[in-house]
């Protein structure tokens, strides 16, 4: 895209924005309210000389791009929670080999068919741990349509650096909401793109870590004879079957992103440093309590906002280093709240709740931390 | 050397001879149609850095980590869909998928119907053994009607596919069945499904005396190989009827469809990267 101004909408911000990000490779199956994503990738990737495929399921689309994602490919597929809930498979199959992949949910009411065209918050457990086993993973949150366009770039270098699945959360509101994007000149996106590490020697050892316990990751068609399996695995990839490769392997997959945690983890601060109030917000969401903290600061209270990027790995230090009442507003029955509570050190923690449908509105927001 | 020789120590280079022994029972069907697939690939003379194979899970999903070329063992049906991620990535490759028929057919149907007929340039070996011989021995979408399985006890009630008719009528362009009495005509097979493109289809009937041979009076590898051999009518142009696998009757195999220059989804994709491009 030429670098200037664009009104867009969240799922094409989140299309463009993966582009920018060198995404080359697109695998899926409509849903609302993500269809835009795939309807955009159908336009752009092969004008420039990219691959869109529209799958028979959303199985088969996170399958193709694990694939394709061996190949060197930057790949994603986009869909919404109830196309999660079939990927959550093969979510683990990434875990375990080890794939860059982006997946994008465009979270809306749930469960299961819910509220298809409206914002729902209810899959942010299920982003963190919907696979079976005991595994790490990276969960990034944006607010805005820049934020969606911009923060692409950082979901695709996370998934290449750390060899680890990204989990990009937008939702209805952002989904089909349209805002100006600025998107900067190609040779500044350029620079940004950070490259997956590849083995220097051939055949390598394809699960062999370096220090920062990622494996540089051998390409299809080069002579590596890479062995990948969702089997417990050594480092030449092949199965073993023992709880000493096992605590080894699943050891390593889980501390690869802790021992980078802070890298990873995205907080925006609004008004935080003198706040005796503070509300813990994310996605569309966050819009609302932005409005009601700017309300309630009009009126002379200490309140601000902590507002999720990065979700998962749970940016726990940012709870850690306030001492403030804690308000966590959320679109589901109470799922970051719990994390909140955990890193909260006596600080009181109260969850304002709405089941999805809609964000609150700034007004019940205030109400809920004591009226302005 | 003889051809023979030749092809056996080119089989050796194209396994994990580290990895050996392999998982399979002795007298397993597998192991024979890895090796006609391996001899096939020798004789075509394909760059095995430039060969993928995919497999999903169950026995034969374990094909792939036995063979010295980039592998995937993916998970359970996902191996079709894995495989075209690989080729529409890089169309240059040639991608196999090996694996068996739960895998392909009941939990990863939706997948090889719908590779089928948008005709991806991958070959299949789709092992058949009537059975989920890992789990031990499980009635799947191919046990014909009245087997005896570890979940049909009195006989199974269910339908079998019809694997060949049901790629014929996805349009696959290249559909056959072997067994794996017949060695020769399975590697020459596969010799010449890896020289075509599109969507190509090998069934290959396969024993499993360990779990199913032995519910079902053959219970011994050679005794499930002489049922092939005495039972199976080569006739290619076999009718829909004639295709269908019954219980304990003919097997009836062959090349049932060869058609070349239909166009594949990766050349058809080609066509939509120059139009987008000139749309411009
Ligand atoms: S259980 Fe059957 S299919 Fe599996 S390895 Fe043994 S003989 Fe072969």
């Amino acid at each position: 895209m030429k670098s200037g101004y664009y009104f867009w909408s969240g799922d094409i911000a989140a299309a463009e924005g993966a582009i920018a990000a060198g995404c080359r490779f697109y695998a899926g199956y409509p849903i609302t309210p993500s269809s835009e994503i795939a309807e955009r990738m159908a336009l752009r990737l092969p004008q420039i000389g990219g691959k869109f495929i529209q799958m028979e399921d959303e199985i088969g689309s996170i399958a193709a791009i694990i694939g394709a994602s061996w190949t060197g490919e930057r790949a994603m597929t986009a869909t919404s929670g109830p196309g999660i809930s079939l990927m959550n498979e093969n979510i683990g199959l990434a875990i375990m080999m080890e794939a860059p992949i982006v997946v994008v949910n465009a979270m809306r009411g749930d469960p299961s068919t819910g509220l298809p065209t409206l914002i729902g918050q209810g899959d942010l457990m299920q982003a963190r741990y919907g696979s079976h086993g005991s595994y790490e993973i990276i969960v990034l949150y944006p607010n805005s349509i820049q934020e969606t366009f911009d923060l692409m770039m950082d979901a695709f270098n996370m998934a290449e650096k750390y060899r680890v699945p990204v989990m990009y959360l937008i939702d209805a509101l952002l989904a089909h909401m349209f805002e100006r994007v600025y998107v900067p000149p190609e040779e500044e996106i350029e620079r940004k793109i950070i490259r997956r590490k590849v083995p220097n020697k051939v055949p390598s050892r394809p699960f062999e870590p370096d220090d920062d316990l990622v494996p540089p990751m051998p390409l299809i068609g080069q002579g590596h004879k890479i062995h990948a399996t969702g089997l417990t695995h050594d480092e030449r990839g092949y199965p073993n079957l023992t709880p000493k490769a096992q605590e080894k392997l699943v050891r390593r997959l889980n501390e690869k992103i802790i021992k980078h945690e802070r890298e990873i983890w995205k907080v925006e601060e609004y008004k935080t440093e003198d706040a005796d109030k503070i509300i813990v917000s994310f996605g569309g969401e966050s819009r609302a309590v932005r409005n009601a903290v700017n309300s309630a600061r009009k009126n002379g209270k200490k309140v601000g906002m902590l507002r999720l990027i990065t979700l998962w790995p749970f940016p726990h230090e940012f709870i850690k280093k306030y001492t403030a009442d804690f308000y966590v507003a959320e679109l589901n029955y109470g799922q970051m709240y719990h994390k909140v509570r955990e890193y909260a050190d006596g600080n009181n923690v109260k969850l304002i709740a709405k089941m999805g449908g809609e964000i609150h509105t700034p007004n019940e927001i205030l109400k809920e931390i004591g009226g302005v | 050397m003889s051809l023979m020789e030749d092809l056996r120590y080119g089989v050796e280079d194209l396994l994990r001879t580290e990895r050996l022994p392999h998982v399979w029972c002795p007298g397993c069907g597998i192991g024979i149609t890895l090796n006609a697939f391996l001899r096939a690939v020798l004789r075509r003379k394909i760059d095995p850095n430039k060969l993928v194979v995919v497999s999903g899970i169950g026995c034969t999903g374990r094909a792939a980590g036995y063979v010295n070329v980039d592998s995937f063992h993916t998970t359970h049906g996902r191996a079709i869909p894995f495989a075209i991620g690989i080729k529409f990535a890089r169309p240059e490759l040639t991608v196999v998928v090996f694996s068996g028929d739960g895998d392909l057919f009941a939990i990863g149907g939706n997948h090889f119907v719908n590779a089928a007929r948008r005709n991806h340039s991958i070959l299949v070996i789709a092992v058949n053994n009537f059975t989920y011989g890992m789990t031990g021995g499980q009635h799947g979408p191919t046990t014909p009607t009245g087997a005896y399985t570890t979940t049909t006890p009195y006989g199974n009630p269910d339908r079998p596919f019809n694997i060949p008719h049901l790629a014929i009528s996805l349009g696959a362009p290249y559909v056959a069945r072997w067994t794996t009495y017949h060695v020769n005509q399975l590697q020459n097979s596969i010799y010449k499904a890896l020289g075509m493109k599109g969507f190509r289809l090998i069934e290959v009937i396969s024993q499993c005396p360990t779990v199913y041979g032995r519910r079902n009076s053959m219970r011994t590898p050679l005794s499930m190989m002489e049922y092939f051999e005495k039972n199976s009518i080569v006739k290619n142009d076999a009718s829909f009827e004639e295709m269908e696998l019954k219980y304990n009757e003919k097997i009836v195999v062959g090349e049932f469809r060869v058609a070349k220059d239909i166009p594949t989804y990766e050349e058809r994709y080609d066509e939509v990267i120059r139009r987008a491009k000139n749309a411009d």
